[in-house]
């Protein structure tokens, strides 16, 4: 397989990573977000916790294998990027620290203030994580001000307060939005009673929410941030380096993609219109509400996917630095292998991980937590 | 130029993490085999006590599991966060094993591990004891990628430096996949895993032998521990003198430091059995040694040197010295001189470009170098030998204790009187800690003996760091210590809890504290 394709098909399974995590993880942090708010008891709270405990592990793997297909297909985006943003990957890392323990921890001593302290640390997991690999996202759009040395050596030139742009900020709380909307709509799938009608409630909100801060970002980004382009470039389908291209800024809001393909469109088109779906349908039909909801995180993180393309982290310092998912990806041996075993490893995976699913279907109630109390989370 | 105190602390936050992190790993790897052969005890004979057996032994399982999760992700992000140098310059092979990791082996485990705590009721027994067995499989084979990574950093076979994106690229896979070192690794570490298992089952079993508590429940538990520890502490001690027969120079670096090996003797070599290794006078203080041991050992012959630093330091000063004149050519190819000359030339004489790149630390510019940093560069390019020698010993010493527990446990369980000797009992119960000791300095040895490289003879620790600011590293490893030590306290105060329930804890009335209706106790 050609070079050139190779670096495509790993933009697009990075991608497909990212969107796995958000859909499946993004929900038990979703869950763990609306703990506290919509658990008015510790029983409330056992239920929900219960919704997820069979699956947070498997799906937090999305998320551990991101990282390493992105260390794996993108060295230098992996490189560039943890070591830039270091002070918000080590708060996410914490917050992260919250989550094996809270569930596994939380209910095995029946002590309140022990189980308090499980759930504000859930709520951290599940809160933090979000805010911040939104905010990352804004950065992203912004630019972010790192360089590369002739060793190709990255360095970055800002702070983390820096990051607290207000595009950002906004598309740190539509992520936030979006995962507690997920985490929502998967309570409607697995809770019944009070908690189920709050579910529904929260569900509708944040649905509302996702709306609007989308529209937001996307008016924000169209009048008043300047994307970038690719003036001139080597062949994409050599080996580059991100020190071989000429970018310039211009692109108005990184819609060059849009305007070029509108049926692209359609994408962001999707995402409020699911997002319109899920509020509509919460109270009546909550498999489809699941599902839009977790179309509508697919659309919302492609949207900014596909209007950065093939841009992966554009440099606000010296833009010609920017790394693209052309010039900072790895050898052709190394991609090709990794598809190899992404195309053998994936579909079992998606197999076996709807086989666990489907054998732990159904709703999880009261009755059944106090039955099995000393084996339950 | 790069901050020394940020390599230090970067250096030291790694090593921290990663001695953590492998608290909670062998455990895993070990009692998850545990779990399955009690599983596949109880679906054999349907006696449930084995599922018992298997429930409590999980609880405890998944006490410990949930540390190894949340340390591991540490793990993962560090190499971007603090060595995003190393990320770009290796990550095109490195990263390989790592995502192929996560796809083959974590999801596997991950995904039934749900299975394994919730899915009692959900499925048949076979079914579930398959879920077991597939979190025993997923554990070991993410060890086995984990392993072909590491592997790698100590031996890097399989890949060749580019100088135009300046970095290693995979040349073959199969190279690294059969590395000789991962592979020898990866049965020594999971086998050390089973090890840390057993010991695990068996000293806590031994405890509710001497309160004699739950006693068929425990003499059950204590015989699968005693005969799976017994055959996993063999194979430890076999594989890992296997690793003691290596190959490539920077094992053969370790192992002159490990045996504080600083002249090079006459073989067969004899083994210092006990020393004070002084690195500035390069000797050893009151030097104990057995004649001809070491020979036998690290060369399989009387005939073959074992290399000490006496030749290792002038050949490494050699290497730094030609690296200095492929560092020149790397620097006329960057700067656009691609003449076929030049490239071969450089084809000539890449592989000790890393030794050149040592001298980063003591110079700017590589190739206006004096002789006095050559000099310095090639004493510092040995690591220190008194931690190692040490630490060597003491894993040796712990490998060959638990061996002695293990043969007296077989034993007594096998005379069917595991209720029997006290004093066996409690060398079970006291033995707890040695399967961590030996495992932390085993790592010690393999991965401080890897210094001053990162990646052996390609990339120095130095030039590895991410170019950031020692105020980010201070704050890091000041946030990750508080957190890890507060869920150090959580894990043992549930450990300590539940150990002492036992499997009263399971809530079916069957167990000590459950029968006799006292309070259960408070850890």
């Amino acid at each position: 397989m050609d070079y050139e394709t190779l670096k495509l098909i790993w933009w697009i399974l990075i991608g497909v990573l990212l969107i796995g995590f958000a859909i499946t993880d993004g929900f038990d942090m979703g869950v763990g977000m609306l703990l506290r708010i919509i658990g008015k008891t510790d029983m409330d709270r056992r239920v929900m916790i219960n919704t997820v405990g069979p699956h947070w592990e498997g799906n937090q793997v999305w998320f551990i294998t991101a990282g390493g297909a992105i260390f794996a297909a993108w060295p230098m985006v992996y490189a560039a990027a943890f070591s830039g943003l270091y002070s918000a990957l080590i708060l996410t890392l914490c917050a992260l620290f919250f989550r094996p323990v809270g569930f596994d921890y939380r209910s095995k001593i029946d002590d309140p203030r022990w189980r308090n302290m499980w759930d504000w640390g859930l709520t951290i997991g599940g809160f933090v994580p979000a805010l911040i690999f939104g905010v990352a996202f804004g950065n992203l759009m912004l630019g972010l001000p790192f360089e590369l040395d002739p060793m190709l050596r990255p360095s970055y030139h800002g702070s983390f307060f820096g990051l607290l742009h207000p595009f950002a900020l906004i598309c740190g709380l539509l992520s936030v939005a979006m995962l507690a909307m997920q985490g929502g709509a998967w309570l409607q799938l697995k809770t019944h009673g009070l908690l189920l009608i709050r579910a529904q409630s929260i569900t509708q909100i944040t649905a509302g929410a996702v709306i609007i801060l989308f529209v937001l970002a996307g008016i924000w980004l169209l009048l008043g941030i300047d994307g970038m382009h690719i003036v001139d470039t080597k062949p994409v389908g050599d080996k580059i380096h991100p020190l071989m291209k000429t970018v310039a800024y211009g692109n108005r809001g990184w819609q060059a993609n849009y305007l070029q393909y509108p049926l692209l469109w359609a994408i962001p088109v999707l995402g409020i219109v699911t997002a319109a779906i899920t509020l509509l349908l919460s109270r009546a039909e909550s498999v489809l509400a699941f599902l839009s909801s977790s179309l509508c995180v697919a659309c919302v993180i492609l949207t900014a996917g596909v209007a950065l393309f093939p841009f992966v982290m554009p440099s606000s310092r010296d833009p010609n630095m920017s790394l693209t998912m052309w010039d900072a990806t790895s050898s052709q041996l190394t991609l090709g292998l990794m598809f190899a075993a992404a195309v053998i490893f994936v579909p079992i995976i998606l197999l076996y991980t709807a086989w666990c699913y489907r054998k732990m279907f159904g709703r999880v109630t009261k009755e059944y937590i106090e039955e099995n109390s000393h084996s339950s989370y | 130029m790069i901050d020394e105190a940020v390599v230090d602390l970067s250096r030291l936050q790694f090593a921290l993490t990663a001695l953590y992190h492998f608290l909670f790993v062998p455990l895993t790897l070990g009692l998850s085999f545990i779990l399955a052969i009690m599983e596949s005890c109880y679906v054999m004979s349907g006696k449930t006590i084995y599922r018992d057996m298997t429930k409590f032994w999980g609880k405890l399982f998944g006490i410990n599991f949930a540390l190894g999760v949340t340390t591991g992700i540490t793990m993962e992000f560090q190499f971007g966060t603090n060595w995003s140098y190393y990320s770009h310059y290796v990550g095109d092979i490195f990263g390989v094993p790592l995502a192929i990791e996560g796809l083959m082996a974590f999801f596997l485990e991950s995904t039934f591990i749900g299975l394994f705590f919730f899915g009692w009721d959900r499925m048949s027994k076979v079914q579930h004891l398959i879920c077991t067995w597939l979190v025993a499989i997923g554990s070991n084979l993410s060890a086995l990628w984990i392993l072909i990574a590491n592997g790698w950093m100590q031996y890097p076979i399989g890949a060749e430096f580019n100088y135009e994106s300046m970095r290693m690229e995979l040349a073959s896979f199969s190279d690294v996949l059969f590395n000789p070192v991962a592979q020898v690794k990866f049965v020594h570490t999971v086998a050390a895993g089973y090890v840390t298992g057993a010991m695990f089952v068996l000293s806590v079993s031994s405890y509710y032998l001497l309160k004699k508590r739950d006693i068929p429940f425990a003499r059950r538990s204590f015989a699968i521990a005693a005969s799976f520890g017994l055959a996993s502490i063999l194979s430890v001690i076999v594989l890992g003198d296997e690793s003691g027969y290596t190959v490539g120079d920077v094992q053969k670096v370790k192992l002159a430091a490990v045996e504080a090996e600083w002249e090079t003797q006459k073989p067969p070599a004899g083994f210092t059995l006990f020393a004070f290794p002084d690195q500035e006078e390069k000797r050893n203080h009151f030097e104990v040694k057995i004649p001809w041991m070491l020979g036998l050992i690290a060369t399989r012959s009387l005939d073959e040197e074992v290399v000490g630093f006496d030749r290792i330091i002038p050949d490494n000063e050699k290497r730094i010295r030609r690296g200095i004149e492929a560092y020149a050519l790397l620097e006329k190819l960057r700067a656009g001189d691609t003449s076929q000359e030049t490239k071969n030339a450089f084809a000539d004489m890449q592989f000790d470009l890393g030794y050149g790149l040592l001298l980063k630390r003591y110079t700017e510019n590589i190739t206006d170098a004096t002789d006095e940093q050559i000099k310095l560069a090639a004493e510092h390019s040995i690591p220190r030998v008194a931690p190692l020698f040490w630490t060597f010993r003491i894993m040796v010493a712990a490998g060959f204790i638990m061996l002695f527990v293990f043969l007296a446990a077989f034993i007594q369980s096998a005379r069917h009187r595991s209720a029997g000797s006290r004093a066996i009992l409690y060398a079970s119960l006291w033995a707890l800690p040695l399967p961590w000791i030996a495992a932390e300095c085993g790592w010690i040895v393999a991965e401080y003996g890897r210094q001053p490289w990162s990646i052996a003879e390609v990339l120095p620790t130095y030039m590895s760091a991410s170019s950031i600011s020692r105020g980010e590293v201070i704050g890091s490893l000041t946030a990750i210590i508080a957190f890890y030590t507060a869920l150090a306290v959580a894990e043992v105060y549930l450990m300590l809890r539940f150990t002492r329930l036992g499997p009263s804890s399971l809530g079916t009335g069957k167990y000590h504290f459950e029968l006799i209706g006292k309070p259960e106790p408070q850890a």
